[in-house]
C-alpha cells in the first residue's frame, strides 16, 4: 500500500511498451483498459488513505527529499488524480468500438500506447512534489497528446496538431524558465521546500519574472483565455475518445497546476496580493466564460461546440481561484471534478453519434432523438448539467462560484456568470431542436450507438446526478483542498 | 556584475526572441520548428550558464579543490534536450504527414485549402435571433 | 396513508403515469385510460392529504440534501395544497378534453404529448409541496423543460421559434435573476426554508431587500410580469389542451404561486409592505394588468387574446402579494385558483370552436352560439367570471383584492383593477353577443358543423359549472389561504 503514490503512474507507464510490444489490437486495448482500472483503483486508494492520514510524501528511491525526488499525495492531488484516472478508466471502456473504427488497424496499438503515455503523463504531473518533474511529465503528455491528436481521421488534424505542439512547446519552455528562476534564486525544486524558501526572497525580480513566466505557461496549457486559441480545433478534430479523455483530464490538470504553483508554492499572499492575479484571473475567466459561450453559440460543428464551451467552463474555474477567498477556491476546485463529469458524458455521447453516423455537424443531428434515443438522452442530461439545473452537478458549482461572489460583494460578476449559463442554454438547445423537432434527412436507418459507448456515458450521466444530489465525496474533498490552499498561507 | 559580465544572459535574451520571432512570423511549417528549436536551445543555455561558477571545477571530489560548478542544472538540462529533440521529432513527423495530405508545408496555403473544404463541407453558421436576447 | 406516503406518492403517480403512457405507446385507448386513471388517483390522493393535514406540525419529506442545511424536502403548506387541488382536479378533465381535441385534430406525436403532460404535472406536484425554494427551483425548471416539447408540438418553423421565445425567457429569467436572488438569500440569511414571517432578520438592509425582492418578481418569469410575459402569447402555438390546462393553469399558476410563496414564507407579509421598492412592483403590476387588457382588446386570433388576458389576470396575483397585507395576499392565493376554473373553460371553448368549425379568430364568430349552444354557453360563465360578476369566481377574489388594495390605499391598484374589469367586459362579451346574437356570416362558414364532440363538451361544461358551485361554496379555497396568512 505505500507505493501507491507511485503505482499510478508507474501502471500507465509500464503499459506503453507493453502495448507496443504485443501490436495486437485487442489486446493492446485490453492491457490498457486493465492497467487503467488498476490505476485507478490505486487512486481510490490514495483517496481514503490520504483522508485517513493526511499527506502522503513518498521518496523515489528512498532518496532524501529535497535532494531526491519527492511524490507528494494530499487532498488536492488525491482529488484530482481520482477525476484523472476515473475518466480514462471510462474512457478506455468506451474506446474500443469508436477507434476501430476512426484509427487503420496497423496503428491501434500504438495508439493505446500513445494514450496511456499521456495519461502517464498527466498522473505524473499531479503526484509528483518536484518543479522539474513537473515540467518532465507535462511534455511526456503533451507529446503523446500531440501524437494522438493527429491520429484524428480530418486531415485538419494534422494542423491541429501541429498549431498545438507550437503553443504548447512555448507553454512548457515558459514554465521552464519559471522554474529555473526559481531555482536561482533558492536553490531547491522541492514544491515543499521552494514554499518555505521563497518568503525570504519573495521581492526580488529574478522572482516576479518566474512567477510570470510561469503564470503565462500555465495559462497557455490552462487554454485561459486569450491563450485558448488552440484548444478548439485540437478538440474538435482529435478522435472522439481522445476529445473526451483530453476534455475531461487536460485542463483539469492544468487547473491543478495554477493552484499548486500560484496558491501554494508562491503563496496566496504573494500571488494574489504582490502580484495582482487575482484581478487578472478574474477579468480574463469572465471574458473567457462570455467570450467562448458566445462563439459556442455560433458553431456548426458540434464537437468545436463543446470545446468553446470547454473554455468557457476553464473561465469559471478561473474566476473562482482569482476570487482568492475559500468558498471561490473551492467552487474552482470542485468545478475540475463536476467538469469533468459533463464534458467526459458529452464527449463520449458525441463520440458514439461519430461513430454511427461519421459526423458531428449540427445538421446530421436532425431526428436523432428518435434514432439514437439513448444517447441524445445523455445528451440532454450532460447539457442540462453544464446549463446548472438543480440536482446536476453543474448546478452545485454555480451555487458556489455565485455564493463567493456574493460573499466578496461582486453581484455584477455574480450576474455575468449567470448570463454565462443562459449562453450555454442557448447553444444547448440548437442541438435538441435539431434533435427532437429536426426531419431527418437521408439515412433514416442509423442505429443507437454500441452497447459498450451507452454504458460509460450513461454512467457519467448518472455520475452527473448522483454528484448533484450526494455532495458529501465532491464538495466534502473541494473544501479540504481549498481549506488547505488558503489556510497555508493565512 | 558588470554587463559583459552578463554576455551568456544577453545571448539567452537574444536567442530566445529570435527563436520566438521566427515562430510567429514564418510560416513554413519546418522554419517554425527551427524557430522553436532556437527558443528552446536558449532556455538550455540559461540553465547550464546558472549552474556554472565561476572558477568552478568540474563536480568531481579531488583533493585541494574547493569550487565545484553546479551538476544539478547541467543534469536537469540533459533532460530538457531529450525533451526538446523529441518535440522536435514529433514536430518534424508531423509536417511530413501534413505535406502528404495538403502537398504543401507553407500555412497560408494549408489555411486556404481548409477554408474551401469548410464551403463544401459546412452550411453557414447556425444563427440564432430570438433566444438569448433575453 | 401517513402523511409521509401521502407526500412520496404525489409526485410519484404523475411520473408512473408517465412511464405507463410510454409503454402503452402502441395502444391510444389504454394510453389515455392511464392518464385518466392517474389523475383521479392524484386528486383523490390530494382530497385525502388536505382532509387530515394536521397544520400545526406537518410531517416533512427528505428527498436528499445536496449541500450542508440545503434540502430538497416537500412539507404540506395551505396555499400549495390549494394550487395542488386545483391542479390535480382539473388535469383528468384536460386530459378527457384532450381525446376530443388531439383526436379530432389527427395531432402526431400523442403519446410524447400526454408523457411531457403527465412529467409536467408531477413538477406542479413538486413545486406545491416544496419545503423550500431550491426545491421550488428545481420543480420550477422540471416544469419549464416538460412543457417545452408541448410548446413545440408542431415541430414546424413558428412552433420551434415559439419554443426558443419559451425557453428562452422563462430558462434566462429563472437562472438569470431568480436562481441570483436564491443564493443572495442563501447568503445573507442562512436558510431557503419556507418560514411563516419571513427568513430575513431586521439586520439586512432594506436595499438589500429591495433588489432581491424585485430580483424574485422579475426571475419569476413564469409569472408574466412585463417585460417577461412574451413567451405566454408565444406558447399559444401548443395544442389547445396544453393552452388550456399548462398556460392558463399550471405553469402560469406555478410563477404567481412562487412570487406569493417568496412574499409570505421568504420575506413575510409585513416586510413587503415596509419595503419602498413593493410600491414600484405594485405599479408595474398595475400596468402590466392594463397593458396587457389593452393588447388582449385589439387581438383578434380568440387564443392570443385569452393569452394576453391571462397575462393581465396573473398580475392580479402579483399585485395582491405585493400590497403587503393579509388581504392581499388572500386574495391573490384565492385567484390562483378561481382564475383557473374560469380561464380553462374559456380555453376550452376556444379549442372546441377551433377543432369543430376550425376558426380561429374572432371575427368569425358570428352567430357560432346557434350551432354551439354548450360551448358558447359556457363560453359566456367563463366570461363573466373573468370579468368578476357575482355568482361567479371571479368575484371572490376580486372583492379581497380589492379590499387589500383600499385598506393599504394603493391608488394605482384599485385604479388597475377598475379598468381592467372595464376592459375584460369590453373584450369578452362583444364575442358572446356576436356568438348568440349576431347573423351568421356566409363568407366566413367553413361547411356544416354541429356541436364539439362529446368528451370536449363534458369537459367544458364540468369547468363551467365548477365555476359557479365555487362561488357559493368557497369554504375550502378560503379556509386554506387563510391558513396561509396565519390563521
Amino acid at each position: 500500500m505505500e507505493h501507491l503514490p507511485v503505482l499510478v503512474v508507474i501502471i500507465p507507464l509500464l503499459t506503453v511498451p507493453l502495448c507496443v510490444l504485443l501490436d495486437h489490437p485487442r489486446l493492446a486495448w485490453l492491457a490498457a483498459l486493465a492497467s487503467s482500472w488498476l490505476s485507478f483503483a490505486a487512486a481510490v486508494g490514495l483517496v481514503l488513505q490520504v483522508s485517513d492520514t493526511g499527506p502522503i510524501s513518498y521518496l523515489l528511491g528512498s532518496w532524501e527529499a529535497p535532494w531526491g525526488i519527492e511524490y507528494r499525495i494530499d487532498v488536492l492531488a488525491s482529488y484530482v488524480l481520482l477525476i484523472v484516472t476515473a475518466m480514462a478508466a471510462l474512457v478506455l471502456f468506451a474506446a474500443r468500438e469508436s477507434v476501430r473504427k476512426d484509427i487503420p488497424e496497423a496503428r491501434i496499438s500504438r495508439f493505446y500506447a500513445a494514450f496511456m503515455l499521456a495519461f502517464a503523463g498527466l498522473a505524473g504531473i499531479v503526484a509528483t512534489g518536484d518543479a522539474f518533474n513537473v515540467f518532465v511529465f507535462l511534455e511526456i503528455s503533451s507529446l503523446a497528446t500531440y501524437a494522438l491528436i493527429s491520429m484524428g481521421k480530418d486531415r485538419r488534424a494534422l494542423s491541429a496538431a501541429f498549431n498545438y505542439l507550437v503553443m504548447g512547446t512555448i507553454g512548457a519552455t515558459f514554465i521552464l524558465i519559471g522554474i529555473g528562476f526559481l531555482y536561482m534564486m533558492t536553490g531547491t525544486l522541492n514544491m515543499a521546500d521552494l514554499a518555505a524558501r521563497l518568503p525570504e526572497v519573495a521581492d526580488t525580480r529574478t522572482v516576479r519574472a518566474g512567477f510570470a513566466f510561469l503564470a503565462v505557461g500555465i495559462g497557455l496549457k490552462l487554454a485561459l483565455f486569450p491563450l485558448h486559441l488552440w484548444l478548439p480545433n485540437a478538440y474538435a478534430y482529435a478522435p472522439c475518445s481522445v476529445t473526451a479523455f483530453l476534455a475531461a483530464t487536460a485542463t483539469k490538470v492544468a487547473v491543478y497546476l495554477l493552484l499548486r504553483f500560484m496558491l501554494q508554492i508562491f503563496g496566496l499572499d504573494f500571488s494574489l496580493v504582490l502580484m495582482p492575479l487575482d484581478t487578472l484571473l478574474l477579468v480574463l475567466g469572465l471574458i473567457g466564460i462570455l467570450s467562448a459561450s458566445m462563439v459556442a453559440v455560433y458553431q456548426g460543428n458540434i464537437k468545436r461546440m463543446f470545446a468553446y464551451s470547454s473554455v468557457a467552463q476553464i473561465g469559471y474555474m478561473v474566476l473562482g481561484v482569482g476570487l482568492a477567498t475559500t468558498t471561490g477556491i473551492t467552487s474552482a476546485i470542485l468545478h475540475l471534478f463536476n467538469h469533468a463529469l459533463m464534458k467526459g458524458a458529452l464527449f463520449l455521447a458525441l463520440g458514439g453519434i461519430a461513430y454511427r453516423i461519421g459526423s458531428t455537424t449540427i445538421q446530421d443531428f436532425s431526428g436523432l432523438g428518435r434514432t439514437m434515443p439513448w444517447t441524445m438522452a445523455g445528451i440532454v442530461l450532460g447539457g442540462l448539467s453544464l446549463i446548472g439545473i438543480p440536482s446536476t452537478v453543474g448546478f452545485i458549482s454555480k451555487w458556489y462560484l455565485v455564493l463567493a461572489t456574493l460573499e466578496e460583494g461582486l453581484w455584477p460578476v455574480a450576474l455575468l456568470v449567470l448570463i454565462g449559463s443562459i449562453l450555454a442554454v442557448v447553444y444547448i438547445w440548437k442541438l435538441v431542436e435539431a434533435a427532437y423537432f429536426g426531419t431527418p434527412e437521408g439515412n433514416p436507418e442509423i442505429k443507437e450507438a454500441p452497447l459498450s459507448m451507452l454504458v460509460p456515458m450513461w454512467a457519467l450521466v448518472g455520475a452527473n446526478i448522483y454528484f448533484g444530489i450526494h455532495t458529501d465525496l465532491s464538495v466534502g474533498l473541494a473544501s479540504r483542498a481549498a481549506a488547505v490552499l488558503t489556510g497555508g498561507a493565512g | 556584475m558588470e554587463l559583459p559580465g552578463l554576455y551568456n544572459y544577453w545571448v539567452v535574451v537574444f536567442l530566445m526572441m529570435a527563436g520566438f520571432y521566427v515562430v510567429i512570423s514564418q510560416g513554413n511549417l519546418v522554419k517554425k520548428l527551427v524557430g522553436l528549436g532556437l527558443f528552446q536551445a536558449s532556455v538550455f543555455i540559461l540553465y547550464i550558464t546558472v549552474g556554472k561558477v565561476s572558477g568552478g571545477a568540474a563536480p568531481i571530489a579531488v583533493e585541494g579543490i574547493t569550487s565545484y560548478s553546479n551538476p544539478l542544472p547541467h543534469v536537469l538540462i540533459l533532460t530538457a534536450i531529450v525533451v526538446g529533440v523529441a518535440t522536435t521529432a514529433v514536430g518534424l513527423a508531423l509536417v511530413v504527414r501534413i505535406y502528404e495530405a495538403y502537398g504543401s508545408v507553407e500555412e497560408d496555403e494549408i489555411h486556404a485549402q481548409d477554408l474551401v473544404e469548410d464551403d463544401i463541407s459546412e452550411d453557414p453558421p447556425f444563427t440564432e435571433s430570438e433566444v438569448g436576447k433575453q | 396513508m401517513s402523511e409521509l406516503q401521502l407526500l412520496t406518492w404525489m409526485p410519484l403517480v404523475p411520473l408512473l403515469a408517465t412511464a405507463g403512457v410510454i409503454a402503452t405507446d402502441k395502444s391510444p385507448n389504454v394510453r389515455e385510460a392511464v392518464t385518466i386513471i392517474a389523475g383521479v388517483i392524484l386528486f383523490a390522493l390530494v382530497v385525502t392529504l388536505a382532509a387530515n393535514i394536521d397544520w400545526d406540525n406537518p410531517t416533512t419529506l427528505v428527498l436528499a440534501e445536496p449541500l450542508p442545511g440545503l434540502r430538497l424536502a416537500f412539507t404540506p403548506e395551505p396555499l400549495g395544497l390549494l394550487f395542488a387541488l386545483v391542479a390535480s382536479f382539473l388535469w383528468p378533465i384536460t386530459t378527457i378534453y384532450s381525446i376530443g381535441y388531439m383526436r379530432s385534430h389527427k395531432e402526431e406525436n400523442q403519446t410524447r404529448f400526454y408523457a411531457a403532460f403527465a412529467v409536467s404535472i408531477a413538477a406542479v406536484m413538486g413545486i406545491a409541496l416544496s419545503a423550500n425554494m431550491l426545491t421550488l427551483f428545481l420543480f420550477y425548471e422540471i416544469l419549464t423543460l416538460s412543457t417545452y416539447p408541448l410548446v413545440a408540438h408542431a415541430g414546424n418553423d413558428k412552433a420551434r421559434r415559439a419554443g426558443r421565445v419559451y425557453l428562452g425567457i422563462l430558462i434566462g429569467t429563472s437562472v438569470g435573476f431568480l436562481l441570483l436572488a436564491m443564493i443572495w438569500t442563501w447568503h445573507v440569511a442562512g436558510t431557503l426554508t419556507f418560514t411563516q414571517g419571513g427568513v430575513f432578520s431586521d439586520e439586512v438592509s432594506p436595499v438589500v431587500l429591495s433588489v432581491l425582492l424585485a430580483l424574485y418578481v422579475f426571475g419569476t418569469g413564469k409569472a408574466a410580469v412585463m417585460p417577461f410575459h412574451r413567451w405566454l402569447p408565444a406558447a399559444m402555438v401548443a395544442p389547445t389542451p396544453v393552452s388550456a390546462l399548462l398556460h392558463a393553469v399550471a405553469v402560469v399558476k406555478a410563477g404567481v404561486f412562487t412570487i406569493l410563496k417568496v412574499s409570505v414564507y421568504i420575506f413575510g407579509i409585513d416586510t413587503i409592505a415596509d419595503l419602498a421598492v413593493s410600491d414600484w412592483l405594485v405599479g408595474i403590476a398595475a400596468l402590466t394588468i392594463v397593458l396587457a387588457s389593452a393588447i388582449a382588446l385589439r387581438k383578434d386570433n380568440f387564443k392570443a387574446r385569452l393569452a394576453y388576458s391571462t397575462v393581465s389576470q396573473l398580475s392580479y396575483i402579483t399585485m395582491g402579494a405585493m400590497l403587503g397585507i393579509a388581504a392581499g395576499a388572500i386574495g391573490g392565493g384565492l385567484h390562483i385558483a378561481m382564475h383557473a376554473f374560469g380561464k380553462i373553460t374559456l380555453f376550452f371553448c376556444a379549442g372546441a370552436v377551433f377543432v369543430t368549425a376550425h376558426k380561429s379568430k374572432i371575427s368569425e364568430l358570428n352567430g357560432i352560439g346557434r350551432r354551439m349552444p354548450w360551448t358558447m354557453g359556457a363560453f359566456a360563465i367563463g366570461a363573466v367570471s373573468m370579468i368578476g360578476v357575482p355568482p361567479f369566481a371571479g368575484f371572490i377574489s376580486k372583492w379581497y383584492l380589492v379590499g387589500g388594495a383600499l385598506q393599504t390605499e394603493q391608488w394605482i391598484a384599485v385604479g388597475a383593477i377598475v379598468i381592467s374589469t372595464l376592459l375584460n367586459a369590453a373584450y369578452f362579451m362583444p364575442i358572446v353577443y356576436a356568438a348568440f346574437f349576431k347573423e351568421e356570416d356566409p363568407q366566413h362558414s367553413h361547411g356544416e358543423h354541429g356541436e364539439a364532440p362529446l368528451p370536449i363538451v363534458l369537459a367544458l361544461t364540468v369547468t363551467a359549472l365548477a365555476t359557479g358551485l365555487i362561488f357559493f361554496f368557497p369554504g375550502v379555497p378560503l379556509t386554506l389561504v387563510d391558513q396561509m396568512v396565519g390563521g
